[in-house]
């Protein structure tokens, strides 16, 4: 069984438009498992009266309008459609690769990450482009993946003070998390690269390239790849 | 075709509809009015009985002349409108004039205004809304608040015959001292006495009031001993309550979607308006509520307004008593 996963779901009451179902307290792809059947199996069969739902670490959260339902209606039906999930073939995870220039003018703390684990630049980069991160949740700005699976080796402080400015694609490192920053924005993670890849375009028929669920691998590339890579998306 | 040139854009001036749904899931928040009960009432006024977005201005309000002649309502804050010069009423509709000078003064009462014109705004729909989200650029006007010179454009609708206005009893009274109904949760399991400490406390608005949240300051909240006060992230809908490790609450308003603090409750969606009209220095005090009670409450203002449209609320020749008496009638039949 997952760590850290409860018998049975906990419900929380987010106010008066939201049901919070909580599977456990960890972070663990057992539980994220679980959340993203719940959520496909949401997808898949609409609940009257659930406007919106939400897969997160831990628990799937649903938006609901209280002139047409209400928790006690749904917490039965939740309840009964996660009896039924492991019956439910969950579609394999597809693998998205991204490409990463780890290269010191796009990516200002490689160096100093390199240095604080007693790596060479070469190193963190092999480090970083080995795992499979599952993604276990979008959210913070738009697409931003949370990402699971940093080797340990990697595991860096955030910056003592953020940045005010950090441009959309870079790629940090905070504590045990690695992830893509979509949009510019202000951030704390050192920076070890960026990826010429929009993760986020409102003008894209899908604006938000990855999903929940999804396994994501880095692949470095060169600076010349990367102008490449980013001259053809504009 | 261009409604309006701006002339002074005002403090923070941003196109907003009813928001962007569908895609927290993906970490785009739901933005929209902040006081969406003064937007929609401000767009029913102007004629327009579906999300057209309008112009939410905080605090300081724009300049702006009219491009061609039309009818347009303000509701919300009161910061003493005026049209070329002469004083004009809120929660009421306006037939203007191309060339007339439209000025939004300062906020006098409450902190948020909401601008409506007949037809709406028009800015391209982006992810299914108008509404401008400022921390990624987008949506509204190029993802920006209004800026000197911005022409903006209006949608070629038939105008109402009449101009039109709520019934006094209707329109709110914004005070300094504000009650927030809330219901506990969703951590209200990781506070004891920090549950009746919040409830039984007043907390002063502080200058960290934003579209993202309202930063409150008051006796220090702790958990119970030996809970994280941080937990594993997850979405935070609009009227959550985070209390950081200071203790110090933050009610979480439309641009926020992820956090990793324990929220000790929720402000119901039915008071949220009132927040939105708080202004730094205001005092806030928060009162339990049943979920039952939120729910009620819910369908209350959602019957309101869907009444609203029904009722004649034309200024001309009508006796505003009378009026509300009818609209008071129309509400218990429902």
């Amino acid at each position: 069984m997952a760590k850290g996963l409860y018998l049975t779901p906990l419900f929380r009451t987010a106010g008066d438009c939201g049901l919070l179902m909580e599977f456990g307290n960890a972070i663990d792809p057992g539980i994220n498992q679980r959340i993203r059947a719940m959520a496909s199996v949401l997808a898949a069969e609409p609940v009257p009266g659930i406007t919106e739902v939400i897969p997160t670490y831990c628990a799937v959260i649903v938006i609901y309008d209280p002139c047409t339902t209400a928790p006690d209606t749904l917490k039965p039906l939740l309840t009964r459609l996660n009896q039924g999930l492991s019956a439910t073939a969950l579609a394999e995870p597809d693998t998205v690769e991204l490409p990463v220039c780890y290269h010191p003018t796009l990516g200002p703390d490689l160096n100093m990450v390199a240095e604080i684990h007693n790596l060479t630049p070469e190193a963190v980069i092999e480090i970083h482009t080995r795992p499979l991160y599952p993604i276990y949740m979008i959210g913070f700005t738009p697409g931003f993946p949370y990402l699971g699976g940093l080797p340990e080796q990697l595991h860096t402080p955030r910056l003592d003070s953020p940045r005010k400015r950090v441009p959309w694609g870079s790629v940090g490192i905070a504590n045990n998390q690695t992830g893509i920053y979509p949009i510019e924005s202000p951030g704390g993670w050192q920076l070890i690269g960026r990826c010429p890849i929009r993760l986020f375009d409102p003008a894209r028929k899908d604006p938000i390239l990855l999903k929940a669920g999804d396994l994501l691998k880095f692949r470095a590339i060169d600076l010349d790849e990367f102008q490449e890579i980013k001259g053809r998306q504009n | 075709m261009q409604v309006f040139k701006t002339i002074e854009p005002g403090a923070h001036t941003l196109v907003q509809d009813l928001g962007r749904f569908g895609f927290q899931q993906f970490g785009v928040p739901p933005c929209g009015m902040l006081d969406k009960d003064a937007g929609r009432i401000a767009n029913l006024l102007a004629g327009n009985t579906g999300n057209q977005a309008v112009l939410e201005i905080t605090f300081i309000g724009p300049t702006l002349e009219l491009l061609y002649d039309t009818i347009i309502a303000v509701t919300g804050a009161d910061m003493g409108l005026t049209i070329n010069g002469v004083a004009a009423d809120n929660w009421r509709s306006h037939r203007v004039k191309k060339g007339d000078l439209l000025v939004v003064n300062q906020a006098i009462t409450g902190c948020r205004s909401y601008l409506a014109v007949t037809g709406g705004i028009d800015v391209p729909e982006v992810m299914g809304s108008r509404s401008c989200y400022i921390g990624a650029q987008l949506g509204g006007l190029e993802g920006r608040a209004l800026v000197k010179g911005d022409l903006i454009q209006g949608f070629d609708t038939p105008l109402p015959d009449e101009t039109r206005q709520l019934p006094r009893e209707f329109v709110p009274a914004y005070g300094h001292e504000i009650e927030l109904r809330a219901i506990p949760g969703p951590q209200d399991d990781y506070f004891d006495d920090g549950l009746a400490l919040f409830f039984g406390s007043c907390f002063t608005v502080s200058h960290q009031a934003n579209r993202m949240g309202y930063r409150l300051t008051g006796p220090v909240i702790h958990q119970r001993p030996y809970t994280s006060s941080s937990i594993i992230s997850e979405p935070s809908l609009p009227g959550g309550v985070q209390v950081p490790p200071d203790g110090q609450p933050i009610v979480l308003l439309a641009e926020q979607t992820v956090g990793g603090y324990t929220k000790i409750a929720t402000v119901i969606s039915t008071d949220l308006p009132k927040l939105a009209q708080a202004v730094p220095g205001d005092s806030v005090r928060f009162v339990p509520i049943t979920l039952d009670d939120a729910h009620r409450a819910y369908r209350e203002r959602t019957a309101f307004f869907n009444a609203l449209p029904a009722m004649d609320l034309k200024t001309a020749g009508i006796d505003p008593e009378s009026l509300s008496q009818r609209l008071e009638r129309h509400l218990i039949q429902i």
